[in-house]
């Protein structure tokens, strides 16, 4: 049985822990509203790039002349991952949820007899990787530097991937990063960046304009201008969705944390009164019975 | 009075501008181009330049851009650049640094065509560069 003194350092403890994740929690409300603003202010042209992408990419269906990033190099030998995560823990699921995909999706390359290279951007996913896969990370990245993440974060980490594809060092590659569905549910997704994928319904509505639109410089050429310059903006919207996901994963573990803090305190405030009662009913006793005594 | 038509001048970070604007000049990689109203559909990418828009009013505002394209449909026109800014708000690093990465581009340049591209380029935003510091 603890003494009474232990009881309350106890509850003094937990109670300092409690205020440090309340304030973690409402730090991370404040920063979720920011990269909120960020990830949707980017949308726009994530979008726009993606229409028009699509709509080029239909010209260019089974030609032979199309482009490398968006053919491919026919073949699937050796795969590129990035995998995307937070510099920082005590969020959760957040980084182990975008490493587990990760590790699986490796682990099953891995079975096929593919080789596999690992990017690691942000500290933490590298942590959960090094174990089994160290030897296939080839790169990490560090953001920790970096507070609000800006286009050309995104634009350095597209060329350093273009520039290895360009030197023939992997055929496909995948990005890893967790996609914000709301404060409490983030979806770890895996998206397959070169070869480029399109939605061919998104360009239902502009197969018609297709038709007549006309290019400056020739379609080859925009194409291949446009292709890389998508790999970065992808690259920066997963990195915004990640920010966004990373906060709203921490402002929900924190909450947790807050509420079981709390819950701890008044369990072992109840213990505490009851014990002290204890003591005085003791002490009581022992004077009673000895006043009876004389 | 010119009719208006829906112009829209985008980022990645942000989108800068959405408004009903008589008529735009866009630095297009083949030249210089203007759109007006009912504009053919059109693609084309950009180059380094000054983007200059007239408003309903009819003064005109002048932004930087660099790195993108721009898509004119029957809906109005987009700009999609990897950096856009209002000439006022540039500052002489913002485009010490455009200048540093088109030479690095220039030196990186694998084959004849993508140097001769990237020359082109820093060529483009030197001369961009020097008219606003005249300014």
């Amino acid at each position: 049985m603890p003494s009474l003194k232990d009881l309350r350092n106890r509850i003094a403890s937990v109670k300092a822990t409690q205020k440090i994740t309340k304030a973690m929690q409402m730090v991370a409300a404040a920063k979720l509203r920011r990269a909120q603003e960020a990830a949707e202010a980017a949308r726009p042209y994530a979008e726009r790039m993606g229409a028009v992408l699509a709509n080029l990419a239909v010209a260019f269906e089974g030609r032979d002349d199309a482009p490398k990033l968006m053919s491919g190099t026919g073949n699937d030998q050796v795969h590129l991952l990035v995998v995307a995560t937070a510099e920082r823990g005590l969020c959760g699921g957040f980084n182990t949820n975008i490493a587990k995909l990760a590790r699986e999706k490796a682990r099953s390359l891995l079975k096929q007899g593919k080789t596999v290279k690992i990017i690691c951007v942000g500290k933490k996913g590298y942590d959960a990787l090094k174990r089994e896969l160290g030897q296939h990370i080839i790169k990490t990245i560090d953001l920790r530097s970096v507070k609000h993440i800006g286009f050309n974060d995104a634009a350095e980490i597209g060329r350093e991937v273009l520039s290895m594809y360009d030197d023939g060092e992997f055929d496909i590659c995948t990005l890893f990063y967790s996609t914000f569905k709301s404060v409490i549910a983030q979806e770890p997704t895996a998206q397959q960046l070169i070869p480029a994928h399109f939605e061919a319904g998104s360009s239902d509505e502009g197969l018609g304009a297709n038709a007549v639109y006309e290019y400056e410089p020739e379609e080859t050429e925009i194409l291949a201008d446009l292709l890389p310059r998508n790999i970065s903006v992808q690259i920066f919207r997963a990195l915004l969705e990640n920010a966004a996901s990373e906060q709203g994963a921490r402002m929900s573990a924190m909450d947790n944390a807050t509420r079981n803090a709390g819950e701890m305190i008044d369990k072992l405030t109840i213990n505490y009164n009851r014990q002290r009662q204890a003591q005085i009913t003791t002490e009581l006793i022992e004077i009673i019975s000895g006043a009876e005594a004389l | 009075m010119a009719e208006l038509f829906q112009f829209e001048l985008v980022s990645p970070e942000r989108q800068l501008l959405s408004e009903q604007v008589a008529e735009v000049v866009v630095p297009g990689a083949e030249g210089e181009f203007g759109v007006l109203k009912n504009h053919a559909p059109f693609i084309s990418t950009i180059l380094p330049g000054i983007l200059k828009v007239r408003g309903e009013a009819g003064g005109w505002d002048e932004y930087f851009v660099r790195g993108g394209f721009a898509d004119v449909a029957a809906g109005g026109l987009t700009v999609l650049a990897e950096q856009a800014v209002p000439v006022g708000e540039i500052s002489r690093e913002q485009l010490d640094k455009a200048i540093q990465d088109a030479q690095e581009d220039v030196a990186d340049a694998k084959d004849d065509a993508s140097r001769q591209k990237a020359e082109m380029t820093l060529a483009q935003l030197k001369d961009v560069v020097e008219a606003l510091k005249k300014a």
